[in-house]
């Protein structure tokens, strides 16, 4: 009977909850701006149509995986007809996206993901140069 | 049968509108911003005006449905959580209700055998399938976090990297997303099976269950298979939280499909069943002290009621009383 106060006071702290993303952003003045991953300055074409590497570049990553680890098959032929070896370090990395942090990380962060890639393979620049 | 034919049906009916929808370029607008922000209001809006209904509502009287000995002489034993006589019992009682469903372990469930006799046994298999779908729930929902805020809150990235501990595939699969598949699969299974609760299951009962587990698959349609493009997915839910909603180019029939059947579970939750959501908070049969005994509970809307009393009745028609020979207690 004599509980409204505190009934409408866990109606406030549920609708708070409720919308906190949205006064988060509207005081962090955050934008849809968007990562902004950095494209590499040479190249003009990935491995694969860009459409297809933005939404599916980890099944791709995958199946190069299961293609050199299990098969022992190295070579990659793209749709457009160009070979690649099958190489996340030596192909992705080294040739086109060196620049690990503004490229990969931008996405990743932003959408918290966590990849296991880097627990294997050498993702810096400087130890990049030292790996023949 | 029909109640789940007609349940699914609906369901199916607003999917498919909204794929139609988010594929034609004026109507997309109205799904994607009109849409949302609608549902958003009818959800707070609507579930306001039901708590705060509910609030104005008396509650006079302690009404506990209790499990335990009552407290009451100071040698005999008092259940502190099935029975609370204090504010902290009440608390401790309601958080067991809504954070482990208390009252649906001791479920039990009734069979006719050979005899014949009525046997009754433990049925829990409710009780977890229940808790497995709403703890799943939850941090599906948190871990939605992700998409709707910037920098991502450390309880999302906690969330994300204990549901994805085993890292299968990429992108990673979810354990929550298996267990709400599961657990809402059992829970529909039983009210097709049982034929108790099959007779009393009507269509919103169906509808709530088919509307979630058409929000899972599409939603986990959209992450493993049809792969949507999780960053124009994101600034669009962000330009939507800071009210400068940009329209996306097109993101796949999957996510309208999964925008449309998350608008249409925020607008109809206020007025189901669903709303259990802030009903279970204020259920007067759990979050009641037991203390009847100890303290009492006036009724607030007791007026003075007029009596006239025997004594002033007798006062009042002493003197015919009197020559008639009647009785008198002052004579």
């Amino acid at each position: 009977m004599r509980d409204r106060g505190i009934i409408w006071m866990g109606l406030a702290l549920f609708l708070v909850f409720l919308t906190l993303p949205a006064w988060h952003n509207l005081s962090a003045r955050v934008s849809a701006k968007g990562p902004q991953p950095v494209p590499p300055a040479g190249q003009k074409q990935c491995v694969a149509p860009v459409e297809y590497m933005r939404t599916s570049h980890m099944r791709l990553l995958l199946d190069w995986r299961d293609s050199v680890v299990r098969r022992g098959a190295q070579d990659y032929t793209s749709p457009d007809g160009r070979h690649f070896a099958m190489s996340l370090t030596n192909t992705c990395l080294r040739e086109c996206h060196s620049a690990k942090a503004d490229f990969c990380d931008r996405c990743h962060n932003y959408e918290a993901v966590a990849v296991p890639c880097w627990d294997c393979h050498m993702d810096s620049k400087t130890l990049l140069g030292s790996v023949k | 049968m029909t109640r789940l034919l007609s349940a699914s049906a609906t369901v199916l009916a607003i999917a498919l509108a909204a794929a139609l929808a988010g594929s034609l370029e004026g109507v997309r607008t109205v799904l994607a911003v009109a849409v949302p922000y609608a549902a958003f209001a009818v959800l707070v809006l609507g579930l306001s005006w039901r708590v705060v209904r509910w609030s104005l509502a008396p509650v006079p009287f302690r009404i506990p449905t209790v499990c335990g000995q009552q407290k009451s002489l100071p040698w005999i034993a008092s259940s502190r959580l099935e029975s609370p006589h204090t504010t902290a019992g009440v608390i401790g009682r309601m958080a067991l209700e809504i954070l482990a469903f208390r009252s649906l372990f001791r479920n039990t469930g009734s069979r006719l055998e050979r005899g014949p006799r009525l046997v009754y046994r433990e049925a829990r298999w409710l009780w977890l399938a229940a808790l497995l779908f709403h703890w799943s729930l939850l941090v599906i929902l948190l871990r939605h976090l992700r998409l709707l805020v910037e920098p991502v809150p450390t309880l999302a990235l906690v969330l994300d990297r204990l549901d994805g501990f085993f890292q299968v595939g990429a992108p990673v699969v979810y354990l929550s997303d298996g267990l709400i598949l599961v657990s809402l699969t059992y829970l529909l299974q039983r009210r097709v099976r049982n034929p108790q609760v099959r007779y009393i299951s009507l269509f919103t009962d169906y509808f709530a269950l088919v509307l979630l587990g058409a929000i899972a698959v599409s939603g986990m349609w959209m992450r493993y298979f049809a792969r949507a493009d999780t960053v124009a997915i994101k600034q669009f839910a962000i330009g939507l939280t800071v009210f400068r909603p940009a329209v996306p180019a097109n993101l796949g029939d999957w996510f309208f499909v999964h925008l449309a059947l998350v608008a249409t579970l925020a607008a109809y939750l206020p007025f189901s069943k669903l709303v259990h959501l802030g009903g279970v908070f204020l259920s007067p049969t759990r979050n009641l002290a037991n203390n009847n005994r100890m303290k009492r509970h006036l009724n607030p809307w007791n007026y003075p009621v007029k009596v006239h009393t025997y004594q002033e009745w007798e006062q009042e028609f002493h003197d015919k009383m009197a020559a008639a020979g009647l009785p008198l207690e002052r004579p």
